[in-house]
């Protein structure tokens, strides 16, 4: 069953189409990720789920409740973590949650057994009764997904939802929307430009520039990029260059006395080369494609614009890895 | 969509209960809040009582000097800065993100406005009790059918006002914007409403300007109320009341004003909340 439908989904601010005319549909108890530089639409994709932005055209679907005719039906349905803090700092870590549960409507008896729940999940029980503006911006965010899940919503929307956070933060908060996702076949739907969150997902799909891109599992996306890249130092990387010609049939680049392969299955691929190899080898090195890799085979653009790119992308687009127009 | 009225009057409810808890948590402020009332009364209204005394007099509607006159203008100030200022939590609201959180959730917009609202209002109408407590100061003797006529045109005065500071907040993106237009209103507002002077023998052109304040008809019904219980006549009272097309008004007719100006302001802060993103 498709817990959120997109049909032919068309948001205009003037002129300029933010999204452009897109379609997917999210299943139940999927992780579902939209992926995306800033400004892609990923944003004003989620608002309009969220009934919060009206769409210009197309149709939305959540939980069956369409986005335009329901949009009460869909509030109930839904929890949201926003890209941006959306707590009360002035209140308790247990305010917060009492004033969801009486917005949400949860009833006080069921509301009290759940809050002690998930507080206790996301680690914040003991801290119940302090005020929000002592917290640390990772306790925040633990607790805004607390917030969100309180009311049991089928779907669970996180738009960015470990900006900032340090890494340990990050994994502890997908342990809990994992754990959730298995208890009560929650669906999440997830924003991230982080590439190393999107392979959380089931299925990603890319956006860019309004469009949907691509939409399929992490691992078939990266199956798009052409394979695994292996490199390897060496004192003679000229005639490791041509060995390396002479026996697989493959194009390796070198720079100084390191080398670049790209081939499918790596992981088999280096002990042939270790044995076949005569010129001595300093060290192999065996990377697999992430998905940083596959947004700049599909868009031939790196998807944190204005960071500085990470030469190891660089020189494996140089290498021939197939552009798609 | 279905209608569900249980669902606004539970959004009205928590909006209010959030704000006023929110407001009980910094009651340290109430004591500063004092400052500002006490220097009117005290030193404001009992220099200007001296002064009056001095000169010719003036016609204050009976009351035994001026600081009399001044006290329920006192009251509304109170009452009326409070209101507007109130509104203030919406814009902080918005800049810091919990606004989203309400926006989102299933309950209607237009309760939200009213549970906004109505929390200013609440609030309002307590930093006007506390200028209440001052009463002894200006040696008014408070009763209680006047605590109570008092707290009802309090509470009216303070949803016209607040009522029009929620739909000033709806259209202010920033706490800076928001402050310069409250800024800009305010103090207008206060000195317009006849808090400070009669409105009954003033020029034409500021005779006009003066009704254009809702918060003239919340002054006027107060201080009715304040110098009829202290002994003065209704002869002396309706000489210093405020007239409307050369007919003097009622309290009941004041309440009325202000109420119609209360409808309108919030409907269209509800229609404004309508459109927020």
């Amino acid at each position: 069953m498709d817990v959120i439908q997109v049909e032919q989904l068309v948001k205009c601010f003037g002129n300029l189409a933010a999204v452009d005319d897109i379609s997917f549909e999210v299943r139940s108890g999927e992780v579902f990720g939209f992926l995306g530089p800033n400004g892609a639409g990923k944003s004003t994709t989620i608002s309009i789920l969220c009934t919060l932005v009206p769409l210009t055209s197309g149709r939305v679907l959540v939980n069956g409740f369409d986005v335009v005719h329901q949009p009460s039906e869909v509030r109930h349905s839904i929890g949201i973590v926003f890209q941006d803090p959306s707590l009360d700092i002035q209140l308790t870590a247990l305010e917060n949650l009492d004033f969801a549960a009486y917005l949400y409507d949860v009833p006080a008896a069921v509301g009290r057994e759940r809050e002690e729940q998930l507080l206790r999940m996301v680690g914040l029980w003991d801290r119940r009764d302090d005020l929000v503006s002592a917290f640390s911006g990772g306790m925040r965010r633990r607790l805004e997904i607390a917030r969100g899940l309180l009311h049991r919503p089928a779907v669970l929307f996180l738009d960015e939802p470990t900006v900032g956070l340090d890494p340990q933060t990050r994994v502890l908060i997908w342990h809990y929307v994992l754990e959730q996702r298995q208890r009560d076949n929650l669906t999440i739907f997830l924003t991230t430009h982080y590439l190393d969150e999107a392979e959380y997902c089931d299925r990603i799909a890319i956006i860019d520039r309004g469009k949907i891109i691509a939409l399929d599992t992490p691992a078939h996306l990266k199956s798009r990029v052409g394979g695994d890249v292996i490199t390897l130092r060496s004192s003679e990387p000229r005639r490791a260059v041509d060995e390396i010609k002479e026996h697989f049939g493959l194009t390796a680049s070198s720079q100084d006395d390191c080398l670049r392969v790209v081939v499918q299955h790596g992981d088999e691929f280096i002990p042939r080369l270790c044995r076949e190899l005569t010129v001595p080898i300093g060290a192999v090195d065996l990377t697999r494609p992430t998905l940083d890799d596959v947004f700049l085979a599909l868009t031939g653009r790196e998807i944190r614009e204005g960071g500085p790119a990470g030469p190891g992308v660089m020189e494996q687009a140089g290498s021939g890895v197939a552009r798609r127009p | 969509m279905i209608y569900s009225p249980r669902a606004d009057l539970r959004g009205v409810y928590i909006i209010w209960y959030r704000d006023v808890l929110r407001f009980w948590r910094n009651r340290s402020r109430f004591l500063s809040s004092l400052g500002q009332p006490v220097l009117f009364l005290l030193v404001f209204g009992t220099g200007l009582s001296a002064a009056f005394r001095g000169a010719s007099g003036g016609n204050f509607g009976g009351a035994e000097s001026y600081a009399d006159f001044l006290y329920p203008g006192i009251v509304g100030m109170a009452v009326l800065f409070t209101s507007v200022f109130s509104a203030m939590s919406t814009v902080w609201d918005r800049e810091f993100g919990f606004l989203r959180e309400v926006l989102v959730a299933p309950v209607s917009r237009w309760s939200v406005a009213v549970g906004k609202v109505l929390g200013g209002s609440t609030q309002a109408v307590f930093q006007g009790c506390i200028v209440l407590l001052l009463a002894p100061l200006v040696g008014l003797p408070l009763s209680v059918p006047l605590i109570l006529q008092m707290l009802v045109l309090m509470f009216v005065l303070a949803f016209a006002m607040t009522s029009l500071g929620i739909a000033v907040a709806s259209r202010i993106k920033t706490l800076e914007g928001f402050g310069v237009v409250v800024n800009l209103l305010v103090m207008p507002l206060f000195f317009l409403s006849g808090a400070l002077f009669p409105l009954s023998a003033i020029p034409a052109w500021l005779t006009v300007l003066t009704r254009l304040d809702p918060a003239t008809y919340g002054v006027d019904a107060l201080r009715r109320v304040v110098l009829l219980s202290t002994g003065s006549s209704p002869q002396e009272v309706a000489t210093i009341s405020v007239t409307l097309f050369g007919h003097v008004l009622t309290i009941w007719q004041d309440l009325l004003i202000l109420v119609a100006f209360a409808l309108v302001m919030l409907l269209l802060a509800a229609h404004w909340f309508e459109k927020l993103q």
